[in-house]
């Protein structure tokens, strides 16, 4: 009980210092902090799986992919830093309508009870319990087959993508696409030492 | 489950509405794409809180199809980020108006 709420303001101060945040690489640490306590969030609604996958897909994978490319982006001319807000003018009056709106809908969430089905007591731990590997992967491999086949065609269309669109060659006719980036460091020549 | 569903499914609604604040108010692109995963994020709780409340798994495998969904997109994304600001160094998404009609 107490755990959730604890969790609950941890998410939402790090969802928040991650979208504030001035630089990428301070939104990166904001947003690994708010996964690790979703994965919590997980554990504690029996998704022992999902909590897993949650810590190695998006904390490990994606995560790294971002820290990677904001390295590689801020190794250049200027620092990749942020500029002012994109409409000052209209932000007043847009935070006031997404404030009323949030607290609408926050409020009809917590006034809708939910009906809870109750779970066979001392099942957790089991391996075919609710939610454990087991009965995950049960699901996935009868039931659901045909979404999980579906998840590994758009990971291969995902990876294709990613070689056609960032890829030094072009696949079709095999030219060098890359060029020298306007405005870019010369790479430093070390110059022979003079005798004097 | 200690805590009711409800109070999930209004931490889903405030993190989704933080990521939208994000998505909006925001010009540098990864900062976006991050605003982006925290909308997946919050999706994803409230399918796992719905699928706990109603034991019912298909909730989970939902949620994992979103989970690879995003992985896909981020690397998409990421990619794109990278080649065009290797074309043009760029801070600001509205910098980027080189397919403007």
């Amino acid at each position: 009980m107490i755990a959730f709420w604890i969790l609950a303001l941890l998410m939402i101060a790090s969802a928040v210092f991650t979208v504030t945040a001035k630089k990428p690489v301070y939104s990166v640490v904001g947003l690994l902090a708010n996964f690790v306590c979703l994965a919590a969030l997980y554990l504690e609604l029996q998704a022992e799986f999902l909590a897993v996958i949650q810590i190695v897909v998006y904390s490990g994978a994606i995560l790294i992919l971002f820290v990677f490319v904001i390295a590689l982006l801020s190794s250049g001319v200027r620092p990749f830093d942020v500029g002012p807000n994109r409409a000052p003018h209209i932000l007043y009056p847009a935070i006031v309508i997404a404030v009323l709106a949030l607290a609408g809908m926050t409020v009809s969430a917590l006034r809708t009870p939910v009906a809870v089905v109750q779970l066979p007591v001392g099942q957790t731990g089991d391996a075919n319990a609710f939610g454990s590997v087991g009965n995950f992967g049960t699901a996935l491999f009868t039931t659901n087959l045909l979404p999980f086949e579906v998840t590994a065609f758009i990971l291969m269309v995902a990876v294709i993508g990613v070689v056609l669109i960032a890829g030094d060659e072009d696949p079709t006719t095999g030219v060098v696409r890359r060029r020298k980036r306007p405005g870019a460091r010369e790479p430093i020549v070390k110059s022979e030492p003079t005798i004097r | 489950m200690s805590v009711a569903p409800e109070n999930y499914i209004a931490l889903s609604a405030v993190l989704f509405f933080i990521g939208v604040v994000g998505v909006i108010s925001r010009r540098n692109p990864l900062i976006m794409l991050m605003a982006v995963e925290l909308l997946f994020n919050s999706a994803n709780l409230a399918l796992v809180a719905y699928a706990r409340a109603w034991a019912n798994n298909a909730g989970h495998i939902f949620a994992f199809l979103v989970i690879t969904v995003a992985a896909a997109e981020a690397a998409i994304a990421l990619a794109i980020v990278a080649v065009t600001f290797r074309r043009t160094p760029f801070v600001d998404v509205d910098e980027v108006s080189a397919l403007k009609g």
